[in-house]
């Protein structure tokens, strides 16, 4: 037990470090989800098929090689970004069109009728999106969406195997100093990640009852 | 095609749409010709940047060394993940709460941590070679997944099947196994086979715990031969590598998926559990929801 106190500092900076990564993608993903999500709704077609080919690229290739673009390919081609800033780019590349997906299937699951229904008794359409679709859609969108901030969370790790101090790095640094309290430093590293991802999935499941019971 | 957000467009709404079609298709082309000028301005599709791509040992080290170990991670750990998820599917519905309530536990556990920090863990712990700490990792965490959809498959099948089971006089675990695991299996392949398009992309961790897959090799290989003179052109055939596999297997889901019409609801109700989209791709036919 003396190790983890004095281990303390080094896993809190590491949690802490990995809380602010999370929150930072979300806030750059989540923004860049909406807009794709946006374009393969949109009447458009071109927009449909650019949002289209961003998202099955970017949900095709593994995240780990979207890390090694931005750490090691892109720094030779000329701009220098630090690390800390190339994992979050790496993983809002990775998240947006996964929240993308979560949006648009949320509004495609508002029944057709619904806006029919709107027009027929005259809405425009900002009426009809803004008081019969958006308010229906967003609660179906919601529980998706933490599903795939669950797998954001989990996916930061992926940061901590190129240069960037995080919970995962931090394992790895402990594990090297106290070879002997390996069990522990694991069972402390992974009860951290849990305290994000288990509440956060307690919420998408007691929200997703609630929609249930509405439709 | 009829949309919640719009109606079929009609003259004016066609002419604003392809306008705004060729405004963005030119928007697009011009920024792509800007990469592609900026790129070709490094030198990057220069003929020294790709000629050792005619030497059929680099393809042999990225092919049998790098692509061929991934695929055979991932193949094995897909094995042992439906293997592991079959199990704790059927424990986590026993009737007894000493099976029930400790495999439960064990499962948040598994799913709500990064799989990176179990390979590694593996491989420390138990002194593992990095093959199977990767193995053991992806079997582990994908076993907790894919067993949760079964589980959700196995709950959203009629009350008669198992009661028809019971009536019959089989056994509950009987039931369980004969009657109701099969239908759910089945309803849920194509979930499964989403998952392990996951656990192929999730493969490539093994570059993080040293093995020397895909990812690792196309670097060695590129800092053998000179990281800044070859380090894009290998990224770029790893990255055409593994688009190739993973579009096949995903397109061989969706196919999978039109093909198993039966249990859709219970699907909906499976992706819901594990987390739709959460990591997986997402795999939709014709009446599986509007898409």
């Amino acid at each position: 037990m003396q190790f983890l106190i004095e281990s303390g500092d080094v896993l809190l900076e590491g949690f802490l470090a990995t809380l602010r990564m999370l929150a930072l993608t979300v806030l750059f993903a989540l923004p860049l989800g909406v807009v794709l999500a946006g374009m393969r709704i949109s009447p458009v077609p071109s927009l449909r098929w650019v949002a289209t080919g961003f998202t099955e690229l970017l949900r095709n290739t593994p995240l780990t090689l979207v890390f090694f673009l931005l750490v090691f390919v892109i720094p030779r081609l000329g701009p220098i970004i630090p690390f800390p800033v190339s994992a979050i780019i790496a993983l809002t590349l990775y998240t947006a069109p996964f929240y993308a997906e979560a949006i648009r299937s949320g509004v495609n699951s508002v029944p057709v009728g619904q806006a029919e229904a709107a027009r027929s008794v005259g809405l425009t359409f900002s009426q009809t999106a803004v008081h019969v679709i958006i308010p229906q859609a967003v609660r179906s969108v919601i529980p998706p969406l933490i599903n795939v901030t669950i797998a954001l969370t989990k996916n930061t790790s992926v940061a901590g195997g190129f240069f960037v101090f995080e919970l995962f790095a931090s394992s790895k640094r402990l594990a090297n100093s106290y070879a002997d309290e390996t069990i522990a430093i694991f069972l402390a590293i992974a009860a951290c990640y849990l305290l994000v991802t288990i509440p956060l999935g307690r919420i998408a499941d007691r929200l997703e009852k609630k929609v249930a019971v509405m439709r | 095609m009829t949309s919640v957000l719009y109606d079929v467009p009609g003259p004016r709404a066609r002419r604003r749409s392809l306008i705004a079609s060729i405004l963005t298709g030119v928007g697009l082309a011009a920024g792509l010709a800007w990469v592609i000028a900026t790129l070709a301005g490094e030198g990057l599709f220069d003929y020294e940047r790709w000629d050792i791509f005619q030497d059929p040992l680099v393809w042999e080290g990225l092919l049998v060394r790098g692509l061929l170990t991934t695929l055979q991670v991932a193949a094995l750990a897909s094995v042992l993940a439906i293997l592991v998820g079959s199990v704790f599917a059927v424990l986590r519905l026993s009737s007894l709460a000493l099976v029930r309530i400790p495999v439960t536990i064990v499962l948040e556990f598994f799913r709500g941590m990064p799989v990176l920090l179990m390979m590694f863990f593996i491989l420390i712990l138990f002194a593992t070679s990095q093959y199977w700490a990767v193995v053991l990792g992806l079997a582990l965490y994908n076993g907790a997944i894919i067993g949760e959809a079964l589980r959700s498959g196995i709950v959203a099948l009629p009350k008669g099947q198992r009661e028809a089971g019971l009536a019959l006089g089989l056994t509950p675990l009987k039931a369980r196994l004969l009657i109701e695991f099969p239908q759910a299996f089945r309803a849920m392949a194509p979930i499964v086979v989403a998952q392990l398009v996951v656990l192929l992309k999730d493969s490539s961790l093994g570059y993080i715990v040293g093995l020397q897959e895909l990812v690792r090799e196309q670097r060695l290989q590129a800092e053998f031969f000179g990281f800044s003179q070859y380090g894009f052109s290998f990224f770029v055939i790893t990255l055409g590598l593994f688009l190739t596999v993973n579009l096949t297997l995903s397109w061989f889901a969706r196919r999978l998926a039109a093909r198993t019409p039966g249990g859709r609801a219970s699907r909906r109700a499976a992706r819901r559990a594990i987390g739709e989209s959460a990591d997986t791709t997402v795999i939709r036919t014709a009446g599986d929801g509007r898409a």
